[in-house]
């Protein structure tokens, strides 16, 4: 019998379905990995497992008995114990504390962490600990628990290679005991190093199940992609002309040195020039967050170097960075707008410090310059109460039209097309290649990977805070661009 | 043996003085703070000397503030705030000042249970109101505070009522020896049996994770509207003890004697080392702050000043208190 069977699972958030079928068989004594690219369905599936959110419909089995899981107590009670990405303990609880409130006996935690080796004062603040300590505690938790079924969510993302080679041990321990585990991860090398099966989805299903083998990763990458490629390359190539790439400026607009983002030392390197739209692709957690917010001035980078027209660039508030040129365009719109204002207010409002700078704010200029900007983008100003009752991609188009109305140099884009229509979608690429074509630069990081090719003359791939790979569009398809983001053809110490 | 960065070996050592120091430090600073209050007062008294009598009246005069801070406090450790406590207050003073007149020492102590239990109640319906409707804390509390006022005022429109002479020694008498105030005591007793045992076992630990992060507590498994309704819950009692405190540091009951403790009471906690961002602090340092405030006017008054200014002083304390520690914090971080 199965310790865990998922049939046909299915999740939709509104309209978007985020999970259409989702099959997942463990057996007792397996290390089961979870694979799927970006939007797969992987972390919407996981937390359906952890009782995160409940699945709309299909049936899960543990034990050949049907179980309805609806809370993390729940997952408890049947036995399984996740480690999410995002260490789940408490700061303001002492490590003691936090194990008794989730009813963790403490002396199966000390156990654990002296059979890995590790030496945490339980009675030390949680939030004082670093991070790769709160992923082991986290672990020696889970397993302290004695679950049937341990969940790692990208464990080894931002661990040091000892402590990751530790988990290893241990999930090998565990499995040897005749108990699952269920491994999510991204690196596709340590997957075949330690993953007994693997399970792949694609679009919200479960496409195969396979027995991963060291050299052999180049299956999984098929399908994960499909048998060309995915559905959506499809749509947006049926309905987008290629938009032809124009002449790409000399100067360097933007440059980055060695500038540390995640796990590598050496840190990200690239150059991007005028009129050019150089296209960032990573999966989740590389670093590429990082990056947005030091070059957009939210976050200051603790080492590196970034340049803006050949001078250091050192923005210490988003304010700076807007004043350089260097304007940011977030996924989630409503962290760029002011959801509870009209449209024209929303595009004038980083228009407010130039205009009025010599006095009151300048009505008719502001006027014409918001029109344009609205002309430009064909926004549907027909909800002009309120940005908020904007549709998603109306929103998106908002966000842009008003850093074409204060001006700029740079435009970051951080996954600008995200839960956007295929129409809207193809409007903000051929707007971002007028703006390039124009003497823009473009930095466009997206987590639809057709889209690099379909938009941007060229592609770099972030993996684990550093650049892998460069090339040019014409090689960017995505079955290259996947291979690089799993860190494919690149030297990895294999686990 | 590896060892993770940053942690440390060993395994009992909650009692080293450095580890106190920083874990404590903000509490320990309050103490020191009322007992710089506590001489400037002496001094203030000059040529009068300091009896037992004037820490008593410093007592009485805390008490009602005192156990509002405790129960605005633990509301702020679960992330919530209640600005309904002064008037809870009330109800609970106007009640068992009209319930306990002319009744016997023994009736009084059961009526002063009952309405333990009501402000348990009231606690409740409040958090309750606040977790059902998904309406912030803040807007559910100020609308109840109006409606617990009103209940006040028609319980007893005017000051009034009584209490038995032995039920009022429980606020204004001495425990033994002339300087161990007995309100000193009832604090220090409500502290031990009832907010220590729940404080140091997962319903306490629960309510400081649901203050710290409410997503990461309900991964823990927490169930975090239960514990957000525990906390008001808690709050009511503690508001409750403050009522019953009123009735017997005065005596009677008054309609309005919450209007300043609402207020005073969020200072308290401010000033005691509360985040009000929720999940830190402690529910000992806002008892001391609650004393300090109350001592701040008294000091003014024997100094001839207008009390008016006494509210100045109050505030600025407040806010320079917690810029200090703010900037500590912020030194330490780096």
């Amino acid at each position: 019998m199965s310790l865990l069977e998922v049939r046909n699972v299915a999740k939709r958030y509104g309209p978007v379905v985020a999970l259409k079928s989702a099959d997942l068989v463990v057996e007792p004594g397996e290390v089961h990995a979870l694979l799927g690219a970006n939007g797969a369905g992987k972390s919407t599936l996981v937390k359906v497992l952890t009782g995160v959110i409940r699945h709309d419909s299909g049936t899960i089995k543990v034990n050949g008995k049907d179980v309805r899981i609806g809370s993390p107590e729940g997952a408890r009670r049947v036995g399984f114990a996740p480690v999410f990405q995002d260490p789940a303990l408490l700061p303001d609880l002492t490590v003691a504390q936090n194990m008794r409130l989730t009813r963790t006996p403490i002396a199966g935690v000390r156990e654990w962490l002296e059979r890995m080796g590790l030496t945490v004062d339980l009675t030390e603040m949680t939030g004082n600990l670093p991070l790769p300590t709160l992923r082991m505690l986290d672990l020696a938790r889970a397993l302290a628990r004695d679950p049937q079924l341990l969940m790692l969510d990208e464990i080894t993302a931002a661990l040091p290679s000892d402590l990751a080679e530790k988990v290893f041990t241990v999930m090998r321990e565990w499995r040897d005991q005749g108990r699952s585990v269920l491994f999510i991860s991204h690196r596709l090398a340590e997957v075949s190093a330690a993953c007994d099966r693997a399970s792949v989805l694609r679009d919200g299903r479960t496409v195969g199940t396979l027995v991963p083998k060291a050299g052999e990763e180049e299956k999984i990458v098929e399908l994960m992609l499909g048998e060309s490629r995915s559905k959506l390359a499809a749509e947006i190539e049926a309905e987008v002309d290629k938009v032809e790439a124009g002449p790409v400026g000399r100067e360097v607009q933007l440059e980055v040195r060695d500038l540390l983002v995640g796990d590598d030392p050496g840190g990200v390197s690239f150059q991007l020039r005028t009129g050019e739209i150089l296209g960032v692709a990573a999966l989740e957690g590389q670093g590429q967050d990082r990056l947005f917010d030091y070059l957009a001035g939210e976050r200051r980078p603790p080492s590196g170097e970034m340049l803006v027209a050949g001078r250091p660039f050192t923005p210490h508030h988003p304010y700076d960075a807007i004043r350089a040129g260097v304007v940011l365009v977030p996924a989630d719109r409503v962290l760029a707008l002011l959801p509870q204002r009209p449209i024209r207010e929303n595009i004038a409002a980083p228009l407010f410090n130039r205009i009025s700078r010599w006095g009151p704010i300048n009505r008719g200029d502001e006027r014409r310059r918001v029109q344009n900007a609205i002309d430009r983008l064909s926004i549907d100003t027909r909800a002009q109460r309120q940005a908020r009752r904007l549709s998603g991609g109306n929103q998106q188009k908002l966000t842009i039209a008003r850093w074409l109305a204060a001006g700029f140099t740079t435009m970051l884009c951080f996954d600008p097309t995200r839960g956007i229509d295929v129409g809207t979608k193809r409007q903000i690429y051929a707007l971002l290649r007028e703006l390039a074509e124009a003497g823009a630069a473009v930095l466009l990081f997206t987590s639809e990977l057709p889209e690099i090719q379909l938009v941007c003359d060229r592609a770099v791939v972030v993996y684990r805070g550093k650049v892998t790979t460069e090339m040019p569009a014409a090689d960017a398809d995505e079955p290259a661009l996947l291979r690089a983001a799993h860190g494919l053809g690149t030297v990895e110490a294999a686990a | 043996m590896t060892t993770v960065e940053g942690a440390t070996a060993g395994r009992r050592r909650a009692l080293e003085p450095r580890r106190v120091a920083t874990r404590h430090g903000w509490t320990i600073g309050v103490y020191v703070l009322l007992l710089l209050l506590l001489i400037a007062y002496i001094w203030a008294l000059a040529p009068v000397t300091f009896t037992s009598f004037d820490l008593k009246t410093i007592v009485i005069g805390a008490l009602p503030l005192a156990f509002a801070a405790m129960a605005q406090a633990v509301i702020v450790i679960s992330g919530g705030i209640d600005l309904s406590l002064g008037v809870m207050v009330a109800v609970i003073n106007v009640s068992a000042a009209s319930l306990m007149e002319n009744q016997s020492f023994a009736t009084s102590l059961l009526i002063a249970f009952g309405l333990m239990l009501l402000g348990v109640v009231i606690g409740t319906i409040n958090g309750g109101l606040i977790v059902l409707t998904g309406v912030p804390d803040i807007v559910v509390t100020l609308a109840m505070s109006f409606v617990w006022g009103g209940v006040a005022l028609l319980i007893m429109r005017t000051p009034g009522g009584g209490s038995p002479l032995e039920y009022q020694a429980l606020g204004t008498g001495v425990f033994g020896i002339e300087w161990i105030p007995a309100g000193a005591v009832i604090i220090a007793l409500v502290l031990a049996l009832v907010w220590l045992p729940i404080r140091w076992r997962r319903p306490g630990f629960a309510i400081y994770a649901v203050g710290s992060n409410r997503d990461r507590a309900y991964l823990s498994g927490v169930n975090v509207a239960t514990t957000r309704v525990l906390a008001y819950s808690i709050g009511g009692f503690f508001a409750a003890m403050g009522g019953l405190a009123a009735t017997a540091t005065t005596g009677i009951g008054t309609p309005y004697a919450g209007t300043f403790i609402t207020l005073n009471s969020v200072a308290a906690v401010v000033l005691g080392g509360v985040s009000l961002a929720g999940g830190k602090g402690g529910v000992v340092g806002p008892v001391a702050a609650a004393f300090c405030l109350t001592l701040v006017p008294s000091i003014m008054v024997f100094q001839g000043i207008d009390p008016n200014y006494g509210q100045v002083i109050q505030g600025a304390l407040i806010v320079i208190v917690v810029m200090i520690g703010g900037l500590v914090l912020l030194r330490e971080r780096r």
